[in-house]
């Protein structure tokens, strides 16, 4: 059944995120032929248009003036409740992103309806749209059902591969008014900076936990990922790892911490609580060191080394500089 | 001033996974034997954020309010113990079963009840379904300003300043109050109460209101009134059975695990 779909787009370097990608490519498989619209925000919008249209978007709300270039929570749900307004769609996308999770609340709550958070799969099961979310720390994953219209939902970064993009697609654009006040008064910036590659970017991800004892043991995990290659590999850790002091919040794997998808997690001395595989569990393959062979993480590893660390790593080291 | 801190009751998040269970013919966690319910970790810091702005020579009255059933008083003496004032249980048959809606319908009829609220401290999630959308939806509702994921909150001269945790660095925002803000770990660990705080917060007694006390239209509040249908829950498979590498030494051990990771590509 063709229906009708508004995806919440978000702009980086001139272009639609990847994210915002990600999410029409699942709107199209949703909207069965309906329309797929975009609302691009900020004075970035047009140009930002023709790269939604050639990932599959038809429709673009843009609301162009440049008092939406910062993120007001305010602002930004009277723009998505104006373009609800004229496109009427049964279902709104947004990324789980600051934005996504500011609006998605803010959005269902204005129009009567309801939200599903941080979904990973979106999609219409027998005529129904149907949005699966972890839940429980990621122990359980629940799926739900809307009984009310727009049915909202935020996804999880990369749940969806982006479409192929059609070079010189086009599609109707629609022009949003200028915000009205917002009550957000923005008083600072204090940008964080984090050096090297993203773990979010980085294809193999090293992480320590709580088991390494104290932060010099995350010396050590940084050589082992040094010598998969700096280019490649970041180091992160756990929440527990965090607590302590031993490492920064800005390499947190797990639910309230960053989602990784590389192709290898490396987990050192790390138990696999259900909150930090939230952050991980979607890497291609998993390994761990951990002296205890009935930690949780070895349920989710493909190869696993019971011992100590301080003996394993330096000979995993070692054996991967001569791979 | 008056702040609400909403603390909700809930399975304990650090159960261990083998000891979590789902019953897939009702849609529901099976309570994990012997494991006792706790106050949702995140509320604590947000308790601890209203405290904060307490101590920094607010005159305010905290007020812990929790919509649950009896043994939610136990989260609600918690944050009586950490130092709040006055605590206020929403129990009633007629709440349960609801859904997101639902509870927000609640918790902002009481917050309206109470009249003269100026500040709503939420957790950034309740960390049993992971949500992160009550503390927007009682402000959408009231039609309040509303920051999230929050590290540090100050409110002085009718409004409250918030400082936003955001992937790359923290912003500063300020609105005005009446405002709900969510408190995110990043503020730092919640107060462990003094014995004597915990023996005077046994001893308080927690006012309860019920659907009529709250005088709230019936069809809004349960499980007739939720807009979100649990379709299934369950428990997701897990990746299959770890090889552990074999050897006598760490090296061995290690080369055979690259070795592995090259038959698989990896490396
Ligand atoms: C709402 C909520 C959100 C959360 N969010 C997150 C999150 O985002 N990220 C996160 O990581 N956690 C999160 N947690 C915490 C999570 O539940 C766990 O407490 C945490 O992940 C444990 O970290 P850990 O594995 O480093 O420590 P532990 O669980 O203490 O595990 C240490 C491991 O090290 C092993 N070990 C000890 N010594 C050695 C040695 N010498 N050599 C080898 N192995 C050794 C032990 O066998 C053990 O398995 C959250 C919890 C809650 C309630
Ligand atoms: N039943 C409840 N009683 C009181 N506060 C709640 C309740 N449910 C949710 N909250 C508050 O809303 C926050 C977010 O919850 P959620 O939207 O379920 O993730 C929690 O951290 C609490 O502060």
């Amino acid at each position: 059944m063709a229906q009708d779909v508004l995806v919440v787009g978000e702009i980086s370097d001139g272009a639609i995120s990847s994210t915002t990608g990600e999410l029409i490519g699942a709107a199209k498989g949703i909207a069965d032929g309906g329309a797929v619209s975009v609302v691009l925000l900020g004075s970035a919008a047009a140009g930002a248009a023709s790269s939604a249209f050639e990932a599959g978007a038809t429709r673009a709300y843009v609301g162009g003036d440049a008092a939406f270039d910062t993120f007001k929570a305010d602002q930004w749900t009277d723009a998505v409740n104006n373009a609800i307004d004229q496109g009427s769609p049964a279902v709104v996308l947004m990324a789980q992103s600051p934005v996504g999770r500011d609006l998605g609340p803010r959005v269902a709550f204005r129009r009567n309806s309801a939200v599903a958070m941080d979904c990973v799969t979106v999609g219409v099961d027998g005529g129904v749209f149907k949005a699966t979310r972890p839940c429980y720390g990621g122990n359980a994953q629940a799926v739900y059902s809307f009984t009310t219209s727009p049915a909202v939902a935020t996804v999880r970064a990369k749940s969806f591969d982006p479409p192929a993009p059609q070079a010189g697609a086009s599609g109707e654009t629609v022009e949003l008014p200028a915000p009205g006040d917002s009550k957000w008064d923005i008083l600072g910036f204090e940008e964080v900076v984090t050096e090297g590659l993203q773990i979010e970017d980085a294809t193999i991800v090293v992480s320590g936990g709580r088991g390494l004892g104290d932060e010099e043991g995350f010396r050590m995990v940084e050589q082992l990922a040094s010598a998969f290659g700096d280019d490649k590999a970041a180091v992160g850790a756990s929440r527990a790892a965090v607590d302590l002091g031993w490492y920064p919040v800005s390499q947190q794997v797990g639910l309230t911490g960053k989602v990784v998808t590389p192709d290898l997690y490396v987990a050192i001395a790390i138990s696999g609580a259900s909150q930090h595989m939230a952050g991980c569990s979607g890497s291609k393959m998993i390994i761990a060191v951990n002296r205890d062979p009935e930690a949780n993480i070895f349920n989710s590893a493909k190869y696993g080394i019971v011992g100590d660390y301080k003996a394993v790593v330096p000979a995993l080291i070692e054996a991967v500089k001569s791979a | 001033m008056h702040f609400v801190v909403c603390a909700k009751q809930i399975p304990d998040p650090e159960t261990p996974p083998s000891a979590f269970r789902v019953d897939e013919s009702k849609n529901e966690v099976i309570p994990a034997q012997g494991i006792a319910p706790v106050l949702s970790q995140f509320d604590g810091i947000a308790a601890e954020a209203a405290l904060r702005v307490k101590e920094a020579g607010a005159d305010v009255k905290i007020t812990v309010v929790s919509m649950g059933k009896e043994s939610a008083q136990a989260a609600i003496k918690q944050v009586l113990a950490m130092g709040a004032d006055e605590g206020l249980l929403l129990d009633d048959d007629a709440f349960q079963g609801g859904d997101w809606t639902t509870t927000v319908n609640v918790l902002a009829a009481a917050i309206q009840k109470l009249g003269d609220v100026d500040a709503v401290f939420c957790g950034r999630q309740a960390a049993d379904w992971d949500m992160g959308q009550t503390g927007l939806g009682i402000a959408e509702t009231l039609g309040w300003p509303c920051a999230i994921l929050t590290k540090d909150v100050k409110v002085a001269d009718g409004a409250m300043t918030v400082q936003r945790v955001l992937p790359d660095g923290v912003q500063t925002v300020k609105m005005p109050l009446p405002s709900v803000v969510t408190v995110s770990n990043e503020l730092g660990e919640p107060r462990y109460p003094k014995l004597q705080q915990i023996m005077q917060a046994a001893k308080k007694t927690v006012t309860k209101w019920s659907a009529a006390d709250l005088g709230i239209d019936t069809g809004s509040i349960g499980a007739g009134a939720a807009r979100l249908k649990l379709e299934r829950l369950f428990i997701p498979q897990t990746g299959g059975q770890v090889i552990l590498m074999e050897g006598d030494t760490p090296q061995e051990q290690a080369a055979n695990l690259v070795k592995a990771l090259q038959a698989d590509k990896v490396l």
